[in-house]
């Protein structure tokens, strides 16, 4: 098992770089150049000079496979270059703003879950009641919801009328309220559905009716057997979802003024400082990939009949 | 064989008349809004009139004025075309290639195959809207652009759908019989494969409007859409929650327009689903 593992994880590995090498020519085609937004201040005007001196400096003025390359060799001893902005190591940067996105990620699966297993049960349970009609209103409405509306909404009802909690920043637990909200709401929507007819699903089958001969009781085969055999699904959704969950914390990042990574790519992207955008998005997908498969691992755990290779 | 092949793929594929009316009612009213849009605005959604900057909504003024004096009702009814119709742009050029490619590819095979499907992976590991800010912010901000960007995004689950029909079909006697027959790759493509897609992408569409609607807005929302004094949903709720606590107007209704519109969408997208997928219509 873990030398298939290996095998998988080395052939993503290959095709990570692959995209680095994509996402590095497509980086240096686009129009817009960074040289002169770092050397713009205040519309005082910049000799040619100035301009070659500095592409000459940051080795922009080499050709493209030669920048590649460069690049490369860097990475293979962590140093991913310093960011155009700050001059600071890219990679220090990411470590600082990493836990800040982790916190709302972790943050806004709590709210998803804690809104979403409840309700996704109880319309399984009283299935066509008002309780279930409940529901589907709540993920109809909550899935064409802009989340940035429902944040500016929050704010506005929380923050300014109330005083309860934080409009802007980060930093506390306070903080960390609103933004996961936000985004909580907006992704149960979908999990409701999903929990509800998955465990409508899994109630049917033998297992659970067997469980239910045996005088086990209700709670017990609820919870054991339907509502575990249900995780499936539930598991898989999660792990396709977490790609739009990191995209979905960009929106409410900016919104919230929070200081997490999708408000330092954004400030990247529009002052064009390269290194910073090429590490993003090598980080990015090697965390789509790696999530990906363990994911995949998790499923043998939910899931034993699948069990473990070779153990 | 062509006449053995028809009634089959008649019963199966095409729509019948009802549900063709189903299916276009959605897209023709939001079509018919965007074409009337710059005749309903009551007033010129442009024009800065400064001395009645941030009215709460009036008779002279439905939904109130912006931070410009502009007339709100009259900027959404403008917005209708910048974000709506992008969006059924975006969707309409996204189809077309995706399908295009995801077809062919799947039908050709071999090598060609293989590497497109590398490309569609590709595409497919970084989250399509980071993937959407970071194009469009590369590119810069503006309405194509940004067209361009979600389009770039959008393509692969078609072609993905198109390619998976495409390896299926192209395995069943009746594309073999084509084969042999002699007719050309192109035809059998658009003629016997492409039905077979057509009502999974279809239903696809309609359930992937309301998320390019607010893929849209959000990108607006975070400045890389249509620039000033563009109406764009949006860039409105942008430009209005500097006003929070004057004008809570402006952002209400520019919010309010996004979310029915959405779930007008979702809501056929849903219909839709139920109408045409097979698996689904077994289960009701």
């Amino acid at each position: 098992m873990w030398r298939s593992f290996g095998k998988k994880l080395l052939g993503l590995l290959v095709f990570v770089l692959f995209l680095s090498f994509i996402s590095f020519c497509l980086l240096k085609l686009v129009p817009g150049d960074p040289v002169r937004s770092m050397l713009r201040v205040d519309d005082v005007a910049v000799s040619r000079e100035d301009i070659a001196d500095l592409r000459n400096e940051l080795g922009l003025d080499r050709p493209l496979l030669v920048q590649y390359g460069a690049w490369l060799g860097k990475l293979l001893r962590l140093d991913f270059g310093v960011s155009y902005m700050t001059y600071r190591p890219v990679l220090g940067e990411f470590a600082e703003k990493l836990p800040f996105t982790l916190l709302l990620t972790g943050g806004s699966l709590l709210v998803m879950l804690v809104i979403s297993v409840p309700l996704g049960a109880l319309s399984a349970v009283y299935r066509n009641r008002w309780v279930d009609r409940f529901s589907r209103v709540f993920s109809l409405i909550g899935s064409s919801l802009p989340s940035f509306w429902l944040g500016l909404l929050l704010i506005q009802l929380l923050s300014v009328k109330l005083h309860l909690l934080p409009p802007m920043g980060g930093g506390s637990l306070a903080h960390l309220v609103l933004p996961s909200l936000t985004l909580g709401v907006a992704m149960s929507a979908i999990y409701v559905r999903l929990i509800r007819s998955s465990l409508l699903e899994s109630g049917g089958q033998d297992f659970v009716a067997s469980a239910k001969a045996r005088g086990l009781h209700p709670a017990r085969v609820f919870w054991f057997h339907t509502f575990r055999h249900s995780l499936v699904p539930l598991v898989t959704l999660l792990s396709e979802s977490l790609g739009s969950l990191l995209g979905g914390t960009l929106v409410v990042e900016i919104l919230f003024a929070y200081p997490g990574l999708g408000k330092w790519i954004v400030d990247a992207i529009v002052a064009r400082d390269y290194p910073v955008i090429q590490g993003y998005i090598l980080f990015i997908s090697l965390c789509i990939v790696v999530l990906n498969l363990l994911v995949e691992l998790s499923y043998r755990w939910i899931h034993p009949q699948l069990g473990w290779k070779g153990r | 064989m062509r006449t053995a092949a028809l009634p089959n793929l008649k019963k199966r594929m095409y729509p019948r008349m009802h549900q063709w009316i189903w299916m276009t009612t959605l897209p023709l009213l939001l079509l018919a809004a965007i074409v009337l849009a710059p005749l309903l605005t009551p007033q010129d959604p442009y024009l800065i009139t400064v001395g009645d900057r941030l009215l709460a909504p009036s008779e002279a003024h439905l939904l109130g004025t912006d931070h410009l004096g502009r007339d709100l009702l009259s900027r959404i009814i403008a917005g209708i075309r910048t974000t709506v119709g992008t969006s059924l742009l975006i969707l309409a050029c996204s189809l077309l290639i995706g399908v295009t490619t995801g077809l062919l590819s799947g039908f050709i095979g071999g090598l060609w195959d293989r590497l497109f499907q590398r490309i569609i992976d590709a595409f497919m590991t970084l989250p399509d809207y980071i993937f959407a800010v970071i194009l469009s912010g590369l590119l810069g901000p503006g309405l194509s652009n940004l067209l361009f960007a979600v389009i770039a995004v959008k393509w692969v689950g078609y072609a993905r759908l198109a390619r998976s029909v495409a390896l299926q079909e192209k395995e069943q006697d009746y594309t073999a019989l084509a084969v042999l027959a002699g007719v050309p790759k192109f035809r059998i493509v658009l003629r016997h494969i492409l039905p077979h897609c057509l009502g999974n992408v279809l239903v696809l569409a309609a359930l992937d409007l309301g998320k390019i609607i607010l893929m849209i807005a959000s990108l607006s929302y975070i400045g890389l859409g249509p620039q000033p004094p563009a109406a764009e949903w949006g860039s409105m709720l942008n430009e209005g929650q500097v006003y929070f606590t004057a004008a809570p107007h402006l952002m209400l209704a520019p919010g309010a327009a996004l979310m029915l519109t959405v779930l007008a969408a979702n809501l056929f997208g849903d219909k839709l689903r139920d109408r045409f997928d097979v698996k689904t219509r077994e289960e009701a």
